[in-house]
């Protein structure tokens, strides 16, 4: 089946003084339909400059970019026109119109398509109630909470059935309980519509919590890419694993010698493995960290041990770990 | 003094002021207006960016506007006489007042346009919005407040320079001031009219900053 989003060699330079500067440099991928694809990267990896190509917000020089078949870079201006109210896009700091209430916002994309404005007024208040939010209709976005806000922004962006739902740091400028519950939604929409959703953020806890892929960018290339268990078990780029390991800056104080983040499945969470190499190798083991976060649905668990001081049994007990069959990989130079 | 002729002429110079300051402020803006959406679309950083539009039109207002307004009123007096029939009076003096104001409005409209948030045009586009709706839409209605600061500015400054009018017998209020102020000597009446002025654009300037405040939305 021909993905609803296929995107081949593009690449998008800007012009910046005297030089070039290359935002996005020959990336090429896939999404199904249905799926929540994720892109992280740290700022200026040019995650935004990506996902705006997808709609043509930015044109690419080169490359081309299929949405369920018909390619975007041939299209008149009219047709490009039509083809976007079927890619929705929502944004790190909402862009609501200040100047209309939430019910007149939502209203808006359906003007655009020519709605009437009855019909649209009855949309409106249907997907207020989809986001929970039927009692602010009157209200203004300078009235609303960022939560709030980004409610209306989506149900702004579910007015026209899109295909495909673009989130560029959606929840960057949230709190974590609010993003949470935006993700949520997001979650929703995804399930109950079949909507396509690609999720830009620097937060790997967003992709975790919603994505079901992960893409790797860094400075303008796609560096990796794969299932987010994947990304979370064996990141295979140093850019992955710093995305990954900047949740431990904190323990930089415990730091020591040696360190290594141990990450395992569901099952494996039944074996006593830290006591086992304890006891196998009579040598103390220190644990910096410990979590377990559900991904896709399946808990995962991550530890950060400190190894021995003797380099040996250090070794020997990575190759424990390893025959175990758990995710095991040096952390010390990216702590801290 | 003020016995009933100069009461009755008092009155009829005020009714002159305002009919050449809103007549000139309303043709103002049916040039100034497209003008400055021009200019903020053409631009660089617009949603239509068009170098060469965007420069000529930049030329032309910046010419327009560096020509004082004194030298302009003469300038301009055979339009005036071809479009009026006459380069004295209330209704010839709105056409300097509105090649004046033009460029002038033009340039705030322009401005105003361009504090309109990126972000929230980005989301019309993302939306499938085309330029006139957009323009429409998003820029004219998000950026309503501070273009009706920019009326109540347009109309203080029209009102000023149809006073300076009254150099070469422009009607209104300015026309009478410099009349018996300057050349009669009587400043009473010279006095009387510059209160009458002062009045009046504390009132235009109360009405339009009112106006904007309570149709602006943005803060609450």
């Amino acid at each position: 089946m021909e993905p609803i989003i296929r995107v081949e060699n593009i690449s998008r330079t800007f012009q910046a003084g005297n030089g070039q500067v290359e935002a996005v440099k020959n990336i090429s991928f896939s999404i199904e339909k249905g799926e929540i694809f994720g892109i992280i990267g740290l700022s200026g990896a040019g995650k935004s400059t990506l996902v705006r190509c997808l709609n043509l917000l930015e044109r690419p020089n080169e490359g081309s970019i299929f949405i369920d078949g018909k390619d975007m870079m041939n299209l008149s201006q009219a047709e490009l026109r039509r083809e976007r109210q079927d890619i929705g896009m929502i944004f790190q700091h909402f862009n609501l119109l200040m100047q209309r209430n939430v019910i007149d916002n939502i209203c808006f994309p359906l003007e655009i398509a020519g709605v009437s404005r009855n019909d649209a007024k009855k949309r409106a208040e249907e997907l207020l109630e989809i986001v929970g939010l039927s009692e602010k209709a009157k209200a203004y976005p300078a009235q609303l909470s960022g939560g709030q806000k980004q409610r209306v922004a989506i149900a702004r962006v579910l007015a026209n059935n899109p295909k495909i739902l673009l989130c560029d740091e959606a929840t960057s400028a949230l709190d974590p309980q609010t993003t949470k519950s935006i993700l949520k939604l997001v979650k929703e929409i995804n399930r109950d519509y079949g909507i396509t959703v690609i999720v830009i953020t620097h937060e790997m806890a967003v992709i975790q919590e919603i994505c079901s892929r992960v893409a790797v960018l860094d400075h303008g290339s796609m560096v990796e890419e794969g299932t987010v268990e994947e990304l979370f078990r064996a990141p295979k780029t140093e850019e992955a694993k710093k995305l990954i390991l900047n949740e431990f800056r904190h323990i930089k104080e415990m730091r020591s010698e040696r360190m290594i983040r141990v990450t395992f499945g569901g099952s494996s969470a039944f074996e006593p493995f830290i006591g086992n190499a304890v006891l196998e190798y009579k040598t103390p083991l220190n644990i910096l960290y410990a979590n377990t976060k559900t991904i896709n649905g399946n808990a995962e668990g991550e530890m950060i041990l400190q190894l021995p001081e003797s380099q040996e049994i250090a070794d020997r007990m990575i190759e424990y770990f390893k025959e175990n069959n758990l995710g095991v990989e040096e952390v010390d130079h990216y702590v801290g | 003094m003020l016995d009933k002729v100069i009461i009755d002429m008092l009155i009829e110079g005020t009714v002159a002021t305002l009919y050449m300051t809103l007549v000139s402020t309303l043709f103002g803006y049916i040039f100034g207006l497209p003008m400055g959406i021009v200019l903020a679309v053409t631009d660089q950083e617009g949603i239509k960016p068009n170098g060469i539009i965007y420069k000529i039109l930049d030329f032309i207002v910046n010419l327009m506007r560096s020509i004082p307004f004194l030298i302009l009123l003469i300038l301009v007096m055979p339009v005036t006489k071809a479009l009026v029939g006459k380069t004295y009076g209330s209704t010839a003096t709105i056409v300097p007042l509105t090649i004046a104001a033009a460029p002038f409005i033009g340039r705030m409209v322009e401005s105003s346009l361009k504090e309109v948030d990126k972000g929230v045009i980005e989301a019309a586009q993302s939306m499938g919005a085309g330029t006139f709706t957009i323009i429409w839409k998003v820029l004219l209605a998000e950026a309503r407040t501070s273009l009706l600061v920019g009326v109540t500015i347009a109309v203080g400054t029209i009102f000023g320079y149809s006073a300076m009018a009254g150099v070469i017998g422009g009607g209104g209020l300015g026309d009478i001031a410099i009349r018996y102020g300057y050349y009669r000597y009587e400043s009473d009446i010279m006095f009387v009219t510059i209160v009458i002025l002062v009045v009046l654009v504390q009132i235009l300037q109360g009405l339009g900053m009112m106006l904007s405040k309570k149709l602006d939305r943005r803060h609450m």
